[in-house]
C-alpha cells in the first residue's frame, strides 16, 4: 500500500493527473451510459415488438440479404478499426490513417444499405408511424445508425487532427476512444441483429 | 397583415390572466434592470471572464446554487398558489387549467430545476475541495453541464409566458400528454427542457465518478474518503444508471408528438403504460440520487458539530450503496393499481420495504454519533437535528404506503402527497439548506448570521409540520391529489386551512433566509472567516483559507487519517508540524466560451422543437456540432500554468491576513 501511495504521488507531482487516463475512464463510463440507454430501447422494442397493430411485422418486411451484407461490413470495420490502433501503436502514421480510411469506407457502406433499407420499408408503406412495433423498429435501428454515422464524423475530423497534430498522447487517446467506440457499436449491432432481425423472421 | 400578426402574438405569447401579464411586466423590468446596471457599472467584461465562461468548479458552484435559489422562489410561490386555492373551498382564484400547470410546473421545477442543481451546486464547491483536488475531472464539461442545466431551465420557464405550460403533471403520463390530448407547445417544453438539462447531469455524474476514484489526494484510501464525497459517488452511480432511461423516455415521447410514432399512444399498438414504467425506473432512483448526498451532509455535520467522530463509518457508507442498488428495484411500487398481479406487487413491496434498513442503520449512526457529543446549535446543525424526526415520518409512511393492499387505498391521495413532501422537504432540502449554511463561508469568505437564520428555521420547520401533518388525515380522509377545488360537504375545509397557513409560514421562512443572505453581505467584514476552519471541520476543505484560492491547495495533501484535517489540528496542538512540500508551479485549466455558446445553441435548438419550427432547430443544431468540432480542434491547448511565484505571493496574501 505504501508503496503504491508513493507510486501515486510520483506520478502526479504538481497535484497534475495524467489527462490522457481521466478521459479514458470517462469514456468507458460513457459507454456505460450508452448501454443503458440501448437497453431501454431494446426493452421498448421487445414489448411492442408484437403490437404490429394489424400492420406487417418483421417476418413480411426484412430483407435479411441486406442485413447479412451490413452485418458483415460493420464486423469487418470493427476489425480494420483494430488494425488501426495496431498501426498507431508501432508508431505508424501512414497505417494508422489508411486503416481509418478503410475503417470510415466500411462503416459508410453500412450506413448506405441501412439508409437503403429504410427507404424501401418507407416505400412498402411501412414507415415510422404504422404501428408501435415500426415506431420502435425506427427508432432502435435507427439509433445506432445515428451512433454509427457520428462516429464517422468524429473519425474523419479526427485524421484531420491527426494530420496535422501528429502522434501525441492527445491524438493516440482519442483514437483509442474512437476505436473502443467502434467496437462497442459492433457489440451493439450483434444484439441488433439477433434481437430484431433475426428474432423477427424466425 | 395586421390581424395576422396579431393571430399570431395572441397564440405565441400567453394571453388572459392578470398574473400572466404581471409576470410579462415583471420579467422585461428584471432583464431591463440586469441590462442597466451591467452597462452603468461597467460589468459585462467581468460577467464574461469571471462567470460566463468559467470553468472554476467553484464559481460553477456557485451559479448552480444561485440558479437553484432562483427556482426554489419560483417554484415556491406555486407551491403558495396552489395552497391559496385549495385554503377554502369554491375559491375561483386559479381556473382548473391553470392550477394544472401550476401544479406540474411546481413538481417539476422543484425536484429537476431546484433540488438536482442545488445539489450539484454542493458536489462542485465540496467534492475536490474534501478529495484534496485543484478540480474536477473534466472542468469543461463540468461547466457545460452547468449551462445545459441553466438553459433547459431557462427554456422550462419560458412555457410560463410564450406558449403556455405543461399541464399533465410533472412526470407527464400518456396519453394525457400524447398529442392527442395536450395539443399545445406545453409539453414539447417539459420535454425539451428536462432534456437539455439532462443531458447536463448525466455529464456531472460521469465527471464526479472520474473526479473520485482518479483525483483523490495520495495517501487518501476509499475508507479514509469523507462520507460526503461516499455519498456523491453513490448518487452518481445512480445518475450514470438511471438518467439514460430519462433521456430515452422523452425522447420516446417527443417521437410520439412529432414525429406520429405510437409508443404511448392508445391506438397503432401503442403502450401507455410502458411509459409509467420508464419513466418510474428513472424517477424512484432519482428520488435517492437527490435524497443520499444530504445523507453525506447530514454525516459531516452532525459529526462536526457533536464534535466526535462520524459513529460507524464503514455501516454509512455499506448503507447508501445499498439504498443506491436497491433503488432501481422498487419502481413498481409506483403503480401497485396497475394491474400487474400479486407476485409482482409482493416483490416490489419487499424490496421498497427493504430500504428502511439500511435508511434505518444510517439514522442510528447519527443518533449515536451525537450521543455523548458536545453538540453546538449553530444553524447546520439546527437543521440537521430537524431532519431527524422529519424523516422519521417520512419513512414510517413510506414504509405504510409499500404495502401493496393498502397502497389501493392510499394511491393518489394526499396521503402520499404528504409523505414524498416529508421526504423531500424533510429529507432533501433540510439536508442541502444545512450543506449550505455548512459551506456557505468556504465559498464567499464570510459566516451568515445566527440569529435570522435561526427565525429562518423556526418558521421552516414549525411550516412543515403544520402544512404537510394536516394532509395525511386530509388523504385518509379521501381527498386526492392534483384536485383544483372541493365542495364544504366534504368536511375536508379545516384541515386544508390550516396546511395553508403552514405553507406560508415556510413561504416567510424563505424571506427570512433572503434577510439573512443580505445581512450576511452587509456586515461581511464582520462575519468574516479569518481562520478558514470557521466550525472545527474534520476534513480537508477546512484545512484552506476562505474562500478557496483559485488554485484551492498550494501542496497537495499528503493524507493519513479518515478525518485527516481533525487529526493534523490534533498533532499542530501537541506541537508536531508537518514538513510542507515546496511551492511548485500549477496547473490549471484555462477559460472557455465554448459551454455557455454550445448551450445557447441547445436552447435554440430546443425552442425550434417546442414549436416545430425548423428555423431555429437546424441552426440550432449546427451550432452545436460546430462547437464540438471546435472543441475538438482547441482542446490540445486548454491549460495553463500558475508560477510557483505568484502561488506564493496569493498564500502570503491569504494566511498573512489571518
Amino acid at each position: 500500500m505504501a508503496q503504491a501511495a508513493a507510486h501515486h504521488s510520483h506520478d502526479h507531482d504538481h497535484g497534475h493527473h495524467d489527462p490522457q487516463e481521466l478521459k479514458m475512464l470517462g469514456f468507458w463510463i460513457f459507454l456505460v451510459t450508452d448501454v443503458i440507454l440501448f437497453s431501454t430501447l431494446f426493452a421498448t422494442f421487445v414489448v411492442l415488438r408484437n403490437s404490429t397493430a394489424g400492420g406487417p411485422g418483421g417476418a413480411e418486411l426484412f430483407n435479411m440479404t441486406g442485413v447479412i451484407i451490413e452485418t458483415f461490413l460493420l464486423l469487418t470495420s470493427s476489425f480494420t478499426s483494430g488494425l488501426a490502433v495496431l498501426a498507431m501503436n508501432k508508431g505508424s502514421m501512414k497505417g494508422l490513417i489508411n486503416w481509418l480510411i478503410v475503417t470510415a469506407i466500411l462503416g459508410l457502406g453500412f450506413i448506405g444499405f441501412e439508409v437503403y433499407e429504410f427507404v424501401e420499408l418507407v416505400h412498402e408503406g411501412a414507415n415510422f408511424g404504422t404501428s408501435a412495433f415500426l415506431s420502435a423498429f425506427f427508432t432502435l435501428v435507427g439509433t445506432h445508425g445515428l451512433h454509427v454515422s457520428l462516429g464517422l464524423v468524429w473519425m474523419i475530423g479526427l485524421m484531420f487532427q491527426l494530420k496535422k497534430r501528429g502522434l501525441t498522447p492527445e491524438t493516440k487517446g482519442k483514437v483509442s476512444a474512437l476505436s473502443l467506440y467502434w467496437h462497442f457499436l459492433d457489440a451493439v449491432w450483434i444484439f441488433l441483429l439477433t434481437v430484431v432481425y433475426l428474432m423477427g423472421v424466425m | 397583415m395586421l390581424d395576422k400578426i396579431k393571430e399570431f402574438a395572441s397564440t405565441f405569447f400567453v394571453t388572459g390572466d392578470p398574473m400572466i401579464y404581471g409576470a410579462d411586466v415583471s420579467i422585461a423590468l428584471a432583464m431591463i434592470g440586469i441590462v442597466f446596471v451591467l452597462t452603468y457599472f461597467k460589468k459585462w467584461g467581468w460577467l464574461w471572464k469571471n462567470w460566463l465562461t468559467t470553468v472554476d468548479h467553484k464559481k460553477v458552484g456557485i451559479m448552480y446554487i444561485l440558479a437553484a435559489i432562483l427556482m426554489l422562489f419560483r417554484g415556491g410561490v406555486d407551491a403558495l398558489l396552489m395552497r391559496l386555492q385549495l385554503a377554502t373551498p369554491d375559491v375561483t382564484l386559479l381556473h382548473p387549467e391553470h392550477y394544472n400547470q401550476i401544479f406540474t410546473t411546481h413538481g417539476t421545477i422543484m425536484i429537476l430545476f431546484m433540488a438536482m442543481p442545488l445539489m450539484f451546486g454542493l458536489f462542485n464547491i465540496a467534492v475536490p475541495l474534501q478529495i484534496g483536488a485543484r478540480d474536477v475531472a473534466f472542468p469543461f464539461l463540468n461547466a457545460l453541464s452547468f449551462w445545459l442545466f441553466f438553459m433547459g431551465a431557462m427554456l422550462f420557464n419560458l412555457s410560463f409566458v410564450i406558449g403556455g405550460s405543461p399541464d399533465a403533471g410533472w412526470l407527464s403520463y400518456p396519453p394525457l400528454s400524447e398529442l392527442q390530448f395536450s395539443p399545445g407547445v406545453g409539453q414539447n417544453f417539459y420535454i425539451w427542457g428536462i432534456q437539455i438539462s439532462g443531458i447536463g447531469s448525466l455529464a456531472t455524474g460521469i465527471n464526479f465518478i472520474v473526479t473520485i476514484i482518479k483525483m483523490r489526494a495520495p495517501g487518501m484510501t476509499w475508507m479514509k474518503m469523507p462520507v460526503f464525497t461516499w455519498s456523491v459517488f453513490s448518487s452518481c452511480v445512480i445518475i450514470i444508471f438511471a438518467f439514460p432511461i430519462l433521456t430515452v423516455t422523452l425522447a420516446l415521447l417527443f417521437l410520439d408528438r412529432f414525429g406520429g410514432g405510437h409508443f404511448f399512444t392508445l391506438d397503432f399498438g401503442g403502450n401507455p403504460m410502458m411509459y409509467i414504467n420508464l419513466i418510474w425506473m428513472w424517477g424512484h432512483p432519482e428520488v435517492y440520487i437527490v435524497v443520499i448526498p444530504a445523507f453525506g451532509i447530514y454525516s459531516e455535520v452532525i459529526s462536526v458539530f457533536s464534535k466526535k467522530k462520524l459513529f460507524g463509518y464503514k455501516s454509512m457508507v455499506y448503507a447508501m450503496f445499498m439504498i443506491a442498488i436497491l433503488s432501481f428495484f422498487t419502481w413498481a411500487h409506483h403503480f401497485f393499481t396497475m394491474g400487474s398481479g400479486a407476485d409482482v406487487n409482493a416483490f416490489f413491496a419487499i424490496s421498497t420495504m427493504v430500504i428502511a434498513i439500511p435508511t434505518g442503520v444510517k439514522v442510528f449512526n447519527w443518533l449515536f454519533t451525537m450521543y455523548r457529543g458536545k453538540i453546538t446549535f449553530k444553524t447546520p446543525m439546527m437543521w440537521a437535528i430537524a431532519f431527524i424526526p422529519n424523516f422519521l415520518i417520512a419513512g414510517l409512511t413510506g414504509v405504510m404506503l409499500s404495502v401493496a393492499p393498502a397502497d389501493f387505498q392510499f394511491h393518489n391521495s394526499y396521503f402520499l402527497v404528504a409523505h414524498f413532501h416529508s421526504a423531500l422537504i424533510g429529507g432533501v432540502v433540510f439536508g442541502y439548506l444545512a450543506g449550505l449554511y455548512y459551506w456557505w463561508p468556504k465559498m464567499f469568505g464570510f459566516t451568515l448570521p445566527e440569529t435570522p437564520g435561526k427565525w429562518a428555521f423556526w418558521f421552516w420547520n414549525i411550516g412543515f409540520y403544520v402544512c404537510f401533518i394536516p394532509q395525511y388525515s386530509l388523504g385518509l380522509m379521501g381527498m386526492t391529489r392534483r384536485l383544483s377545488t372541493y365542495g364544504w360537504d366534504t368536511g375536508w375545509q379545516p384541515l386544508n386551512l390550516v396546511s395553508t397557513v403552514g405553507a406560508f409560514l415556510m413561504g416567510i421562512g424563505f424571506l427570512f433566509q433572503v434577510l439573512q443572505i443580505l445581512l450576511g453581505i452587509k456586515n461581511f467584514r464582520k462575519l468574516k472567516d479569518t481562520t478558514g476552519d470557521p466550525w472545527g471541520g474534520h476534513t480537508l476543505e477546512w484545512s484552506i483559507p476562505s474562500p478557496a484560492p483559485e488554485y484551492n491547495f498550494a501542496t497537495i495533501p499528503q493524507v493519513e487519517e479518515r478525518d485527516d484535517w481533525w487529526a493534523e489540528k490534533d498533532k499542530r496542538a501537541k506541537g508536531i508540524f508537518r514538513k510542507q512540500p515546496p511551492i511548485e508551479a500549477i496547473h490549471m485549466p484555462k477559460n472557455s466560451a465554448i459551454p455557455f455558446i454550445m448551450s445557447v445553441f441547445f436552447f435554440i435548438a430546443g425552442f425550434g422543437f417546442v414549436f416545430g419550427w425548423s428555423i431555429f432547430y437546424i441552426p440550432g443544431l449546427i451550432g452545436v456540432a460546430i462547437c464540438m468540432i471546435c472543441r475538438s480542434f482547441f482542446s490540445y491547448d486548454g491549460d495553463y500554468y500558475i508560477p510557483a511565484d505568484e502561488v506564493k505571493r496569493t498564500e502570503a496574501a491569504i494566511r498573512g491576513s489571518v
